[in-house]
């Protein structure tokens, strides 16, 4: 990979504006989250327009990524390509929601909240790093998992 | 269904999400890389040569998103009702879930419906149906 440098600083800026957007958002707020999930309760919608908004960018930035073979710096695109909705993805997703409905937090808000310095999201992360590496160790019990 | 009225912020979230949106969009047109929160930190269990560095780089500047923020205005409320024994299986379901069904809110909500992707469509109606699910069971079942 070449201007290796240019890639991390990238990487470095594109995760301080996803969190400034995640905190504009209102979505580092874990009330918030859940008064979107509490479709029986108060609904607050705006998640919904969190993702609305996202996707509106997101279209158009994947619309020319899709008809790119390599980066704007020269490299090759990393583009998931599976298609099959497997039972392994909807099991996840299944558990992945659970975890999300109990406290609110997804991986990406719990980052900012980490970043906010509130305890809470060290417990949290620890534990989500943790779920990781149990998966991790599933994987490299059977054949080498793919990758996205 | 009632809406809360005073919570929700139509233009908040709008403006906000097209901010999320533009980081996504910087990821893939630059790195080639999908902005998918739980991928970027699982891969950093799985090291490869070479695929490191921009992953511990994008972490960083999520965790210094509040202190930026900071600098110009006071944090919005960050209000969390879990507590300890529920963060912790929170956060463990998330993690296993995440890396098994290989994305979360970003990587299929945001990243995979702007990829126009069948399986991250399927994804993000799961995870939504199973939060939407567990908090009515938490705040509306067994009599709660």
């Amino acid at each position: 990979m070449r201007n290796r440098t240019a890639h991390d600083l990238l990487a470095f800026a594109s995760g301080l504006v996803f969190g400034l957007g995640l905190l504009a958002a209102g979505m580092a707020d874990p009330a918030k989250v859940l008064g979107f999930l509490d479709l029986a309760g108060a609904w607050d919608p705006s998640l919904a327009f969190v993702m609305a908004g996202a996707i509106a960018v997101g279209l158009v930035a994947f619309g020319i990524a899709r008809r790119r073979t390599t980066t704007l710096l020269g490299d090759a695109m990393h583009l998931p390509t599976g298609r099959d909705v497997d039972r392994r993805l909807v099991v996840g997703s299944l558990v992945f929601g659970a975890g999300w409905g109990i406290a609110g937090i997804c991986p990406g808000p719990a980052l900012v909240v980490l970043g906010a310095g509130r305890t809470e999201a060290v417990v949290f992360v620890l534990a989500m790093v943790a779920g990781m590496w149990l998966f991790e160790l599933r994987s490299a019990r059977r054949a080498p998992a793919a990758a996205a | 269904m009632t809406i809360d009225w005073p919570s929700f912020t139509p233009g908040a979230a709008m403006a906000g999400g097209a901010v999320v949106g533009l980081a996504a969009a910087m990821l893939v047109l630059v790195n080639g890389r999908i902005a998918g929160i739980s991928g970027i930190v699982g891969g950093l269990l799985r090291p490869k040569q070479g695929d490191t560095a921009w992953r511990i780089a994008f972490v960083l500047g999520m965790l210094a998103a509040p202190v930026a923020w900071m600098l110009a205005a006071p944090l919005p409320a960050i209000r969390i009702q879990a507590n300890w024994a529920e963060l912790a299986l929170a956060g463990l379901l998330v993690g296993i879930g995440t890396r098994l069904g290989s994305g979360c809110t970003s990587g299929h909500g945001v990243c995979g419906l702007s990829r126009l992707s069948p399986r991250s469509l399927a994804a993000t109606v799961v995870f939504m149906v199973a939060g939407f699910a567990t908090v009515f069971v938490l705040r509306h079942g067994f009599g709660a």
